[in-house]
């Protein structure tokens, strides 16, 4: 009962990161059908930003207490991978918009791997620490459940992140009009909008959830690299399938699904397989769920809800 | 009396206002297909003029141009006296140029009134958008019991007037629509065309594209009629639909 309990904490915990990432690739998919390979690598570059910030202001400033080193990380890093984000856009989906769906696709793995490289330019092939700023020291809520106060902080502004984002997308103008081009850009362009504009304020607001996610993975780990966005980035990628890509709600809930089977099965997959798998196989159980539900369920948990009548 | 050049059947306005619109030697093509082959068209404001011509005619095509989600090959449309060739077509909703394009292009997973409420998307007076708004649904209480309901599960005839309800909400100074009755019922189509004679009423100067040649050329002051990329015949719409040739071509009467 305490491995099941752990684990679901676990799972909710590297899930909502997995959401947070998921969130980049539907709400780009959802508006221009794209695949967009190199939002893990955007997460991977926010948190070399973040770690390249801190270690700059613990230098000028000694004294600075963790949770100012945290901010400035975010402060320097969010910013900085929204520009990336929109220069991406800017210079290599935007002119392939009208070519066919084969060539962006190609075109953001390359993107993917031009950052990594960019990233083992600057930072080189090693592996980083990441320094703990909010503590790793687990708590016990409950006898034998262990908590850290870096998994707390994860959990819950991943939690206000996804409300603040819903409430933009659903109430706001602005979401209004990206949830219009997303559906019709043609019509929404009769409406005024100007489709480019927000196409680039979708990678730039799906680059700033990134940034944080990768502070977030970064923080949970102890260790940033110039690969670290890969396995993530895949991840939330099945996320966003399995809730139905191009649905946000979906993107949230396959996040948090994807984790939640991900931990559980690490915790008893050893027990499973009679001890001939351990928890370092736990990678599998992403892959298995994104075959199944390409296989079974293309259109994800909540794909398609609504039917187009008439 | 009719004639073969658009320019000299200015019944409704003087010559002396310059057209709301005018449209010159406009060739549209797709690819190495040539759709719109020089056409020329003038709206006066506060005309109702149709367009009418068998499917496939460039009718559809030349208000896409008009609207500007088509790019012309070649030629020039002048808006208000200005050319608006280049401009892309979300700055040509903001100088009041409003299209209800072909199949109504409703926001199927927006509910009704989001998507009246895009129409209003480049507008910053909000007491103004909600004045208009309740006009809109005094114009078409059918769309206000439904606000909160998804488009997409709305009827065809009620998704046209959403469609035509959120054009309005962009105060446009010309309206263009493309078919607003295709494949509806025909009291749908007359409620339709009721509240675009209230449109036009207050003011707006309305560009409608029909196949049912009847209807527009007993409803529009002016018609055009287009055959294969080119403008053949133009007129008031009594001479028009008393035209033999139009009779015959789009009116189903031979003789």
């Amino acid at each position: 009962m305490e491995t099941l309990l752990q684990q679901i904490v676990n799972g909710l915990v590297v899930g909502s990161v997995y959401s947070l990432v998921a969130l980049g690739y539907t709400m780009v998919y959802g508006i221009l059908g794209l695949i967009n390979f190199a939002h893990g690598d955007v997460m991977m570059i926010g948190a070399l930003v973040a770690l390249q910030a801190i270690l700059f202001a613990q230098k000028m400033w000694p004294s600075l207490g963790p949770l100012a080193l945290v901010g400035i990380g975010l402060v320097v890093s969010i910013p900085t991978c929204m520009l990336l984000g929109y220069v991406v856009e800017r210079t290599a989906y935007r002119r392939l918009r009208n070519a066919p769906r084969l060539a962006p696709l190609i075109t953001a793995i390359g993107v993917s791997f031009l950052l990594q490289t960019l990233a083992m330019i600057i930072w080189g092939r090693g592996y980083h620490s990441f320094p703990q700023l909010i503590s790793t020291v687990p708590m016990q809520p409950i006898e034998g459940v262990f908590v850290t106060p870096v998994q707390i902080t994860t959990l819950l502004v991943s939690a206000g992140l996804m409300a603040a984002l819903l409430l933009v997308v659903n109430k706001t103008p602005l979401g209004r009009a990206m949830r219009a081009t997303a559906e019709n850009h043609r019509v929404a362009s009769l409406m005024g909008v100007d489709a480019n504009k927000i196409i680039a304020i979708t990678f730039i607001i799906g680059s700033a959830l990134a940034a944080i996610a990768g502070v977030m993975v970064a923080s949970n780990y102890g260790i940033a690299h110039y690969t670290m966005g890969f396995l993530p980035g895949l991840k939330a990628f099945t996320a966003a399938v399995l809730g139905g890509i191009g649905n946000i709600g979906g993107a949230m809930l396959g996040g948090i699904v994807l984790g939640l089977v991900e931990s559980i099965g690490a915790g008893y997959i050893e027990t499973w397989s009679f001890g001939f798998l351990n928890s370092s196989y736990q990678d599998i159980f992403a892959f298995i769920i994104l075959g199944a539900v390409l296989i079974f369920r293309p259109t994800g948990l909540l794909g398609e809800r609504v039917a187009d009548r008439a | 009396m009719l004639t073969d050049t658009p320019s000299a059947t200015m019944t409704t306005n003087p010559a002396t206002t310059a057209p709301i619109l005018q449209l010159k030697g406009v060739k549209i093509s797709y690819g190495q297909i040539t759709a719109v082959k020089g056409i020329d068209l003038e709206l006066h404001a506060g005309e109702l003029v149709c367009l009418i011509g068998a499917n496939g005619a460039g009718k559809t095509t030349t208000l896409n141009a008009i609207a500007g989600t088509l790019p012309i090959a070649t030629g020039n449309i002048l808006y208000q006296g200005q050319h608006i060739e280049g401009l892309p077509a979300h700055q040509r909703l903001r100088r009041g140029l409003a299209l209800v394009p072909e199949g109504r292009g409703i926001f199927t997973r927006l509910t009704v009134e989001e998507n009246l409420r895009m129409g209003a998307y480049t507008r910053r007076d909000k007491d103004g958008v909600e004045a208009d708004l309740e006009r809109v649904y005094t114009l078409l209480p059918r769309v206000k019991e439904r606000l909160a309901q998804v488009a997409g599960t709305l009827s065809g005839g009620e998704q046209q007037m959403v469609a035509i309800g959120r054009a309005l909400l962009s105060r446009p100074k010309l309206l263009l629509l493309d078919e607003p009755s295709m494949g509806l019922a025909p009291l749908v189509v007359e409620k339709i065309f009721e509240v675009v004679r209230t449109v036009m009423r207050e003011g707006v100067t309305v560009l409608l594209v029909e196949q049912n040649a009847n209807l527009a050329l007993e409803f529009a002051q002016r018609g055009y009629v287009m055959e294969s990329g080119l403008m053949t015949l133009t007129g008031t719409g009594t001479e028009l639909l008393h035209d033999p040739r139009v009779r015959a071509a789009y009116l189903g009467e031979l003789d």
